[in-house]
């Protein structure tokens, strides 16, 4: 069954057809060429296809296209590009808090979502708030950084 | 996922009567159980009926005696909202701690009491603090609602519509969580009410289930103390590779304990 | 004047494309015209291959083609190789069955490509791959590595499942050493099987043009060139000057992207077959099954210590599971990165290693972050550390006193080796401080007042990198060699581009190589550009494995760069009208000595590239410089990691406390950098630890086949480390590094295991310590205590 979707994807109006079964990664990626959410599972456990949904972080493997009719959806592409970079993506650099760099678009999105729901943020709190991510290259100790400067500059 | 035909009503009339005319058909709530099983191909429904355009279904309200949540609400609207936390907080701890943070902004108790996923949580907390739950034709107690692996009291079709949570005197949910999936491997579901204790524990076993051994003592006694000579029964537990019988066995005593001290 | 960069923790060049979303993987690249590939896989371990029914599959939405097994054997298409022939005791060559792209007449693992289904949408694709019937016997099949040896035969070329056994060291005088120790420690160990699951899967494009035949293979590879090698070469797939494979941005590898697998070259044959560009992106399930997995290992040991503690003899027997067929590099994973680092950093005298390689009916098993060296150092530093506890030694102090002492090199070791540089107690000392071992106790009696059991582990590891020489090498039966390839192109305004044959997939080279050249040319690093990644832009390269890249390859771009300034030291002296050897260049300036007379580089590049005023006669125009590097020697990093744990007896569950690092990488360009990777190996190595198991049942089907079962390291799993450095540079390369990409690996697994077990109170848990294993353990000291 083919459907029509129409949602809002970093600011801009999207009306795509696709079939019923899209996901909406494969939407992101393979319709609108926003290659850079990825997909490193096929278990909604590895977080790399992590995008906002109307303002929260969600794995965009784990929803069809036809869920988000009527979303706004920001992915890593909509958060900041290199000349006005979110401050967490500065801090992601600032920080190393990336090697290979495939897991760092979910966990940028995730990371954004952590500082803006956690009132406070502590070592433990980030660890545990970026469960839903996995990464093989950091060993996660530059990324903790990262969201901690990330959060100081958020919050200014 | 093979493909199938999406549907998204705007009414339950309109949804039973979907999932009835159709010739296999599910429903679609938050997607964190349905969607990964379409994903691995490990079923082919025909019809994905979407409950997303159904109103009435999303929110928390403890206007009256119980505490109520729609089916549609996600966990982090349960774990985070004031009202839950001030009435029932093992509750929203609970849902706080299930799966990550992406899942719960989009996973909803609905979908998983529905789903009755023997690792899941929130069926400790529904039989753990005694809910009821509310369908489009009855309201069903929690005592008779899991009824297996992946099987509940639902009828074909019927469609869960809100649980209501009565206020206990105090709770505490306590996990051990699989280390790889962080799914529950026990999760023990402690609660003090007027009528005496109620422990409910998930990942265990094939279902969610009241350890009656552990209630009876408790109700002479609520101590961690007298769970001292407590054990369960290995033969009745889950084994996988994370985890064997006399482990979880032995888990569900100290889960339960741990729950007892936060109480 | 320019930076000086050496040392300094300059930001990557490559992140700001990874960070907004603009990096460019392979699956991120799509061709016009493009197909999808989709494998049908064997779901059986061992079976034999009858009709494959492809009829109804034929028909199916979409479908392109369906190509067999059969028809890539009808092609002569020859099987995958192993690159390194090694012999065993008697003089034999390595059993060496053939590994076919696609299975033929037998299946032998679980996952094991049996047909490719091209069509045009991956999910066709996939539709009508379910689809195809194949008629398989079930066989039994062998899985462990204990059994293998015992087990039905897998090919009939390898008798007994044996692909070698093999030695090295001298065993009569260790058996001799041992036998006449006074006290004798051993220990039998499993080194528990991993699965590397870097986060981007494997993919590939291929894309044959029938016009000009020209093939391009964009895949996800740490080394383009190998690939292109072998595939022309070894399996005789395409003409090498007609086969161009590129490495785009690649996510991650640890190993598991060195190789050429059966999914690659398929897909580059049936784009040649079908006139068609191919795609093909492996779903997470299919890199559970189908990566090369690492470890594996079952071994037992005995070390020989004397009256005063000092080692006197070690000797090894060790079963590795090299899966159902030999992959790339597998063979010498456990003998050549294996046997020889059993020294240690220790003046052992006498070491005897004997390895028997089998295959079973797993996945193919190869090199993994490390390889082979973090299975020698689990070993030696267990049982160091079980000789300790055994002869009441304090275990840092048994360590120390067994050190080889800085004056002591360079050392022979007598597993092969010769060590050309380390002070391991340096290394030892600094981390005992970082870790406060001094008030351990004090942190043990803390945890005890809390019900908790804390323990401290040590593992002070060596390392081997860079794999050389060459001959040596060629000598020993490695197929190819092992040098690197770098070329400095100055262009004219003074830029430069930078291309190595190394390959980066994290490892931050565009920023490493760019300051090793600009801080030899006295530029700033935005002014270097480095290149890798593409057989097309460059001439040959090893790509990037074993720690090797800087030390081998920012060597060849040192000597590169050097032949630059030569070079540019001719045109200045030509310009300013001296003498070359009267020309100083420094900080990025021609400067005759003793006066203010100077060209800076921009202008000796410039003039290079419009000679109006240049010494045509003596010297070509232009200033770029090729070189080839071929180390003298390996290099070899070394130092302790000290892990604290602190464990919940009622559940079992280990918490690190507090993970220490010391490490000696020789010259450091950039210590952010370093740092990252030791983060990330360290991570790896708690994984393997704690957490990280492959299980097959005994059917041979795969028990951890996703993330729901297969225990990944999460950030809440770990604690920060606490990451120091010394330093004593690399005596024989240009550069003074040693490498630094597989130390966390390596280090960390017997640190872990070492505290986990000094906290409970047992010699051994099996890897991974999964919180049920610790708390049977707890019971069973608690049992022996009563």
């Amino acid at each position: 069954m083919s459907i029509s979707v129409s949602m809002n994807v970093n600011g801009k109006a999207v009306t795509q057809a696709c079939p019923a079964n899209t996901t909406l990664v494969d939407l992101l990626r393979e319709k609108l060429q926003l290659t850079g959410t990825h997909v490193g599972c096929d278990t909604s456990q590895c977080g790399a296809c992590t995008v906002h949904m109307n303002g929260r972080a969600i794995k965009a493997c784990t929803i069809l296209a036809a869920q988000c009719e009527g979303a706004e959806i920001t992915t890593i592409e909509g958060l900041g590009d290199a000349d006005n970079l979110h401050p967490m993506q500065e801090a992601f650099r600032e920080c190393h808090g990336l090697q290979c760099g495939f897991c760092t678009p979910g966990m940028i999105m995730s990371a954004v979502d952590l500082v803006n729901r956690e009132a406070s943020l502590d070592e433990t709190i980030i660890r545990e708030g970026l469960e839903g991510n996995i990464c093989r290259c950091t060993g996660y100790h530059n990324i903790v950084r990262a969201v901690e400067t990330a959060a100081r500059k958020m919050r200014n | 996922m093979y493909d199938f035909n999406y549907h998204k009503p705007s009414s339950i009339d309109e949804a039973i009567q979907l999932f009835t005319d159709l010739e296999d058909a599910v429903y679609l709530a938050g997607g964190h159980t349905l969607l990964p099983s379409l994903k691995l191909r490990l079923a082919a429904p025909t019809d994905v009926i979407d409950l997303a355009g159904i109103p009435g279904l999303n929110g928390i309200d403890y206007s009256g005696d119980d505490l109520k949540v729609g089916a549609l609400t996600p966990h982090d609207d349960v774990s985070t909202s004031p009202v839950v936390q001030s009435v029932i907080p093992a509750l929203a701890s609970l849902a706080g701690g299930i799966g990550d943070a992406q899942v719960r902004n989009r996973g909803t108790i609905g979908g998983s009491v529905a789903n009755s996923d023997p690792a899941a949580d929130y069926p400790a907390a529904v039989l753990g603090l005694g809910a009821q739950l509310v369908t489009n034709q009855r309201t069903l107690n929690a005592d008779e609602f899991f009824t297996g692996m992946f099987e509940t009291a639902l009828e074909e079709g019927e469609l869960l519509k809100e649980i209501r949570f009565p206020k206990p005197e105090a709770a505490a949910y306590v996990k051990y969580p699989n280390p790889a999936s962080r799914y529950a491997t026990v999760g023990v579901f402690m609660t003090k009410t007027s009528e005496g204790v109620r422990v409910a524990i998930t990942g265990a076993a094939p279902s969610v289930f009241r350890a009656t051994d552990m209630e009876a003592a408790l109700n002479a006694d609520f101590s961690e103390a007298a769970l001292d000579g407590i054990s369960l029964d290995a033969d009745m537990m889950n084994e996988d590779l994370h985890a064997s019988a006399e482990y979880r066995a032995h888990l569900c005593v100290v889960m339960a304990k741990r729950a007892i001290s936060q109480i | 004047m320019a930076e000086q960069s050496i040392g300094k923790s300059v930001l990557r060049k490559e992140d700001m494309r990874f960070i907004t979303g603009k990096g460019q993987y392979t699956d991120d690249v799509n061709l016009r015209g493009q197909t999808y590939g989709y494998f049908v896989r064997s779901p059986y371990a061992h079976a034999d291959v009858g009709e494959i029914d492809v009829s109804a599959a034929a028909g199916m939405p979409g479908v392109v083609a369906i190509l067999t097994g059969k028809q890539v054997a009808e092609d002569e298409i020859g099987g995958l190789p192993c690159g390194w022939m090694i012999h065993s005791k008697d003089g034999s060559e390595m059993k060496q069955p053939l590994h076919p792209v696609m299975a033929g007449s037998k299946v032998n693992y679980v996952g094991e490509p049996v047909a490719l289904v091209v069509a045009e949408s991956f999910v066709e694709a996939k539709n009508a791959a379910e689809m195809v019937s194949v008629d398989y016997s079930e066989r039994d099949a062998v899985v462990s590595v204990t059994d293998a040896q015992s087990a039905p035969v897998i090919h009939e070329d390898a008798p007994a499942n044996t692909c070698y056994e093999w030695e090295l060291g001298e065993k009569a005088s260790t058996e001799e050493a041992i036998a006449s120790a006074a006290h004798v420690t051993t220990y039998e160990l499993t080194n528990n099987r991993l699965i590397p699951n870097a986060m981007e899967p494997r993919a590939a494009i291929a894309d044959f043009n029938p016009a000009t035949e020209d093939l391009t293979l964009y895949t996800t590879s740490q080394n383009p060139h190998l690939v292109r090698l072998i595939l022309t070469a070894f399996i005789q797939l395409a003409p090498e000057h007609k086969l161009r494979v590129i490495a785009p941005d690649v996510g991650g590898g640890f190993g598991s992207k060195i190789f050429v697998y059966s999914e690659e070259t398929a897909l580059a044959w049936a784009s040649m077959k079908l006139g068609l560009p191919i795609k093909w992106t492996a779903e997470r399930s299919e890199s559970f099954l189908a990566d090369a997995h690492g470890r594996d290992h079952v071994t037992t040991a005995q070390l020989g210590l004397d009256a005063e503690g000092r080692f006197v003899g070690l000797k090894v027997k060790t079963t590795a599971n090299m899966g159902a067929y030999l992959s790339t590099f597998a063979s010498s994973v456990p003998t050549y990165l294996y046997g020889t680092l059993l020294a240690g950093q220790y003046k052992t005298p006498n070491i005897y290693v004997e390895v028997d390689s089998v295959f079973t009916n797993t996945a193919p098993v190869d090199a993994y972050r490390g390889a082979g060296r973090p299975e020698a150092t689990f070993l030696l530093e267990r049982i160091v550390e079980l000789a300790a506890r055994e002869t009441g030694r304090d275990p840092a102090e048994l360590r120390r006193i067994n050190m080889i002492q800085p004056d002591e090199f360079p050392y022979q070791t007598p597993v092969a080796l010769e060590y050309d540089i380390g002070d391991y107690e340096a290394s030892l000392n600094r981390a005992l401080k970082m870790a406060d071992y001094d008030t351990f106790a004090d942190r043990r009696a803390a945890s005890e007042a809390k019900g908790k059991l804390r323990g401290i582990g040590f593992s002070c590891y060596i390392e081997a990198c860079g794999l050389a020489p060459s001959k040596v090498a060629g000598e020993l039966g490695a197929g190819v060699g092992l040098w690197e390839s770098g070329e400095v192109r100055v262009n004219p305004t003074g830029s430069v581009t930078v291309l190595t044959g190394t390959h980066s997939h994290g490892q931050g080279h565009e920023t490493t190589f760019a300051q090793l050249v600009a801080s030899r040319f006295g530029i700033s690093v935005d002014d270097v550009e480095v290149v890798h990644g593409d057989t097309g832009k460059l001439d040959f390269g090893l790509g990037t494995y074993g720690s090797r890249s800087l030390a081998v390859g920012g060597s060849a771009l040192a000597k590169a760069a050097d032949k630059v300034v030569e070079k540019g030291r001719l045109i200045a002296a030509h310009l300013l009208d001296e003498d070359a050897e009267k020309i100083d260049f420094e900080d990025g300036e021609y400067r005759v000595k003793d006066s203010n007379q100077a060209k800076t580089f921009q202008e000796i590049a410039f003039a290079a590239y419009v000679p109006h005023d240049y010494p045509l006669e003596d010297l070509e125009p232009g200033l770029a410089e090729k070189a080839f590097y071929d180390p003298g020697n390996f290099t070899y990093p070394a130092g302790t990691h000290i892990c604290e744990v602190e464990i919940d007896p009622d559940t079992g569950v280990v918490e690190i406390d507090r993970f220490t690092a010391v490490d000696d990488f020789g010259t450091i360009i950039n210590p952010m950098i370093v740092e990252g990777q030791v983060h990330g190996g360290i991570a790896q190595g708690i994984g393997q630890a704690l957490l990280e198991g492959c299980v097959y049942d005994d059917m041979g089907q795969l028990q951890t086949g996703s993330y729901m079962d297969y225990c990944m390291p999460r950030a809440d799993d770990l604690p920060s480390f606490a990451v120091g450095m010394t330093s004593t540079p690399c005596t024989h390369n240009p550069v003074g590094a040693k490498g630094c990409g597989e130390a966390g690996a390596i280090g960390s697994p017997p640190a872990v295991i070492n505290a986990v077990t000094d906290a409970v109170g047992v010699p051994d848990i099996t890897m991974p310590a999964t919180p049920e294993k610790v708390w049977r353990a707890i019971a069973t000291a608690d049992k022996n205590a009563a």
